[in-house]
């Protein structure tokens, strides 16, 4: 009898609505044959190795400049995409002008172009004789084989990242808001500085730290323009496609192994840091 | 009503700024392109899509993303409906490990599914002894879309689905309505909009994934070549006309993809107004 | 200071919020503005503040004293605005809003950080939240962030302080308590305000003059007492309180609706009475001067009162009247009970006038 009366303690209530067993058999199925099964194999690769054998791989100095390059380049994007991806969120909020509905269709053709296009889109735009590298090298602007084409191409595929956090957070900002800084005084600037960028925060840090993952991790959409010299202009992603094109799984999987951790890593930050600032504004709860 | 920043020359440079940065960045790119695939003529442009491989390319991906779609499709909603309708330990965890994808580099998605499945792979090595080949094959990279795509339908459906809470649905149950009825006839016309966004965004990135992609793929012209590879391998063949004119079918499916989304927030919006 | 306005109109879009409006309010004075929503009285207010401008083609003006505002930035117009839903900076703590003000003043004016450290106590110790300043907003009451909200409109010590629905989000008990409050700082500190509100009891307790308005328009602009006892127009008259109305034909001064009758000194053809409950009485029989008869529908006491509903086929709509208890058990009313109508007193509002008449009911 007691075996038949059984349950576990999130059991104890009815279920109201049907589904569960049948919802959650199909989502833990994928989820652990899709999403964790494949973690195990980068494992398994790793475990024939000694810790020095691992520490040389990661690094060995051209696996750490490219690191160096990679991030950098992340950076310089994730900066830029901040600036703009703020002024662009501003401007779709809060003014109104003609072909606005298509400026805002706009912001979404990173995601939506596939970062191969984007890449040789981009490495055609700027080679010397494309339509921006004929204007721009002859002041002295190398963009393609240079790390300024890598954090271009950073920069276009994440740029959405901080326009899609800001803008809603923006949306929802009530007009009292300015109003109350209004009456109280203060100039445009200050108003912006001390009253609505407060409030921006978390979405722009957010979207930010997410455009910067984005960019570690973005493969098609650089590597044209980079150049891909060792040393130089070569990013991770890459160094782990050259070792895998070499058969050297361990090297790829070693590098690989620093890229996910430092993803997964940042993303957890991100969440956290994000849910504190969530609680502060909304009292707790 | 006066807001911050609604004086005339501010308004004015940060629109024009916006404009521009736009203009520059992102419009310029997407001409060019076309620019690009057309710079022969309408005539070349035919020829090169109408091409052998550059047509078994677009066969091998538009079968990849039909079969993409009712995998995530099907995934997406239950994963939707459990976390969303139901309280259970974990749920937290689930929602957050549905993220991986999006957080990890793409070439490292392919390489995990190349560990494992390929010849020295626990997995791969056994297949291997029964004569299966998933990698470097049409499967695996039908494995690694499946992987790079399956948080967007979630995605789109977790948080609404969360906004309309399950009172609708508990009001069904009490007149009776059972199981998959109850998700068609309730549920589904709720979601709908955002249910065939998570699929143009899935079928966009299906589409269009690389890195991944290129990984697994092995690049076997005419037999594990994807569209966007084939794009790759023409460029890096010195065609740039030819490898422009694939990418202007990628790019059109891009277009259609933000079109799309315009259209249905626009129909939403409508329905709020409405309601 | 004194605020004049002259020919304020406002539209949004094609629709018109107000009406070409002018108003004077003396020094020191607490208005009430008071109406319906869609009334304009938020609008007014609004225009007032400088957060928003009213029609520029017919030549409007703002004064302030003898300062023209008209053309001058909210910012720049040394008003206090206390909003609906407090608009406190929820990522500033306690103090940090009511300090916003003076740390935002040109460096000039600029008060040390000493002075406005003692500042920003002075006002938190006025509201009593001084124990609060370290708190954010999310963590109070709705009473508590209102007098968050008006220390902080306080801190630049205006002349003039503007208050928009003040106490409209918060539950009856805070909201008595907030009124009283506010009365008092309003008398203590001797500056001009004016609030918004559609409570007629918040507006009637705590202004010295009420401004009533409806569909743009200023309706009346009265002391409460007036205004509750001349209302100038049927709309003011129906917006302060409950009313029964009683509409037939009037042939030789009897107003015949059905089966009831009332002796009035109207002209003869349809006219409409209406009267407050508390001017009707009730008995078991009718006499020579009214035949209102009724069924009782329900008995309810409220407070010090007893609410009694009334229906007939003669009414439009149900009547209410207030008795005292030992009027009710005299009458025995309960719920199905026969009883006669007797107005104490009633008012007439002639269609498309503004003027009005009252007439009493003789005792019989």
């Amino acid at each position: 009898m007691s075996a038949l009366s059984f349950r576990l303690p999130w059991q104890s209530q009815q279920r109201v609505l049907p589904g569960f067993g049948l919802s959650l058999g199909i989502s833990l199925t994928f989820v652990s044959l899709v999403l964790l099964l494949p973690l195990t194999g980068l494992v398994g690769e790793l475990k024939g190795m000694s810790l020095s054998q691992y520490w040389a791989i990661i690094t060995e100095p051209r696996v750490v400049a490219s690191y160096v390059t990679t991030i950098s380049g992340a950076a310089v994007a994730a900066v830029i995409n901040a600036a703009f991806g703020l002024l662009l969120a501003w401007v779709l909020v809060r003014y109104d002008f003609p072909g606005k509905r298509l400026l805002d269709a706009l912001m979404d053709l990173p995601f939506a172009l596939p970062t191969a296009v984007a890449g040789i889109t981009l490495a055609t735009l700027y080679s010397s004789n494309g339509w921006m590298g004929q204007l721009l090298e002859p002041l002295g602007w190398k963009v393609s084989y240079s790390w300024v084409g890598i954090a271009l191409a950073m920069a276009f595929t994440s740029i959405p990242f901080v326009v899609r956090t800001v803008q809603p957070v923006l949306e929802d900002l009530p007009a009292e808001v300015d109003e109350a800084a209004m009456a109280l005084g203060a100039r445009d600037g200050v108003a912006f500085r001390r009253v609505i960028l407060p409030h921006l925060w978390p979405a722009l840090v957010t979207g930010t730290g997410l455009a910067f993952v984005r960019s570690l991790g973005e493969f098609g959409a650089v590597i044209f323009i980079a150049g891909n010299m060792p040393y130089e202009t070569e990013i991770t992603s890459l160094m782990i496609f050259v070792k895998l094109q070499e058969y050297d799984y361990a090297g790829a999987s070693a590098i690989a192994s620093i890229v996910l951790a430092v993803s997964l890593l940042l993303l957890l930050a991100i969440n956290l840091w994000q849910g504190r600032f969530i609680r502060r504004l909304h009292g707790g709860r | 009503m006066q807001r911050i920043g609604d004086a005339r020359w501010v308004r004015y440079s940060l629109i024009s700024a916006a404009v521009a940065f736009s203009a520059l960045f992102l419009l310029l790119p997407l001409v060019a392109i076309f620019a690009q695939a057309f710079a022969s003529g309408w005539s070349t442009f035919i020829a090169n899509v109408t091409e052998h491989y550059t047509l078994a390319a677009i066969g091998l991906t538009v079968l990849v993303t039909i079969l993409t779609i009712p995998v995530n499709l099907a995934f997406g909603v239950a994963l939707a409906w459990l976390v969303t309708r139901f309280a259970f330990p974990g749920r937290r965890l689930l929602q957050t490990l549905i993220d991986i994808p999006f957080a990890i580099s793409p070439v490292v998605a392919g390489l995990v599914y190349l560990m494992l499945y390929g010849r020295n792979g626990w997995i791969g090595g056994w297949l291997d002894s029964h004569d299966i080949q998933l990698m470097f094959a049409w499967p695996g990279i039908l494995m690694v879309t499946i992987f790079v795509t399956s948080p967007f339908v979630a995605r789109e459906l977790i948080p609404l689905m969360q906004a309309q809470g399950s009172r609708e649905e508990e009001a069904a149950v009490t007149l009776g309505a059972k199981g998959f009825t109850l998700f068609r006839r309730v549920t589904l016309p709720n979601i709908r909009w955002a249910l065939l966004y998570g699929v143009i965004l899935t079928n966009a990135r299906a589409v269009g994934e690389f890195g991944a992609v290129s990984v697994v793929s092995g690049a076997i012209r005419g037999e594990t070549n994807t569209l966007p590879l084939h794009v790759q391998l023409l460029y890096q063949d010195y065609n740039t006309v030819g490898a422009f004119a694939s990418a202007a079918l990628l790019a059109l499916i891009a277009l259609f993809t933000l079109a799309a989304k315009a259209l249905l927030e626009w129909r939403v919006s409508r329905q709020e107004v409405a309601a | 200071m004194s605020i004049r306005l002259e020919n304020i109109q406002k539209h949004f879009g094609r629709s018109q919020a107000l009406t070409p409006t002018n108003l004077h309010i003396d020094n020191g004075e607490l208005i009430g503005l008071l109406g319906p929503s869609g009334s304009g009285k938020t609008t007014l207010l609004r225009i007032i503040a400088g957060l928003e401008s009213p029609d520029a083609e017919v030549g409007p003006r703002i004064l302030f004293g003898e300062r023209d505002v008209t053309r001058v930035h909210v910012r720049d117009r040394r008003i206090g605005f206390v909003f609906q839903h407090y608009a406190l900076f929820r990522h500033m703590s306690v103090f940090d809003n009511v300090a916003f003000g003076l740390t935002v003043l040109p460096r000039r004016s600029r008060p040390s950080s000493g002075e406005i450290r003692a500042q920003v106590y002075r006002l938190l110790e006025m509201v009593q939240l001084e124990h609060l300043a370290a708190r954010y907003p999310a963590q109070l009451s709705g009473g508590q962030q209102q007098r968050v909200s008006l220390a902080r409109a306080l801190a630049l010590k205006p002349e003039v302080l503007l208050l928009d629905e003040p106490f409209g989000a918060l539950d009856a008990k805070v909201r008595q308590d907030l009124r009283r409050w506010l009365r008092h700082l309003h008398d203590e500190l001797g500056f001009t305000s004016v609030f918004v509100t559609h409570d007629q009891e918040e507006a009637l307790e705590l202004s010295d003059r009420v401004v009533v308005m409806s569909n743009g328009r200023i309706e009346q602009v009265d002391t409460p007492d007036q205004l509750y006892r001349n209302p100038a127009n049927r709309f003011v008259f129906e917006f302060l309180g409950d009313v029964n109305h009683m509409e037939g034909e009037v042939r030789e001064g009897v107003l015949t609706c059905g089966d009831a009758k009332l002796h009035v000194e109207l002209p003869e053809g349809h006219q409409e009475i209406l009267l407050r409950p508390h001017e009707v009485t009730l008995s078991t029989s009718a006499d020579e001067i009214a035949h209102l008869p009724a069924i009782v529908t329900s008995v309810v006491p409220v407070g010090a009162e007893i609410r009694v509903e009334l229906t007939a086929e003669w009414m439009d709509q149900p009547w209410l009247a207030t008795v005292r208890h030992q009027e009710a058990s005299t009458l025995g009313l309960s719920r199905g009970k026969k009883v006669y109508a007797r107005p104490l007193s009633w008012h007439h509002y002639p269609q498309g006038t503004s003027a009005a008449a009252q007439g009493a009911a003789q005792p019989a």
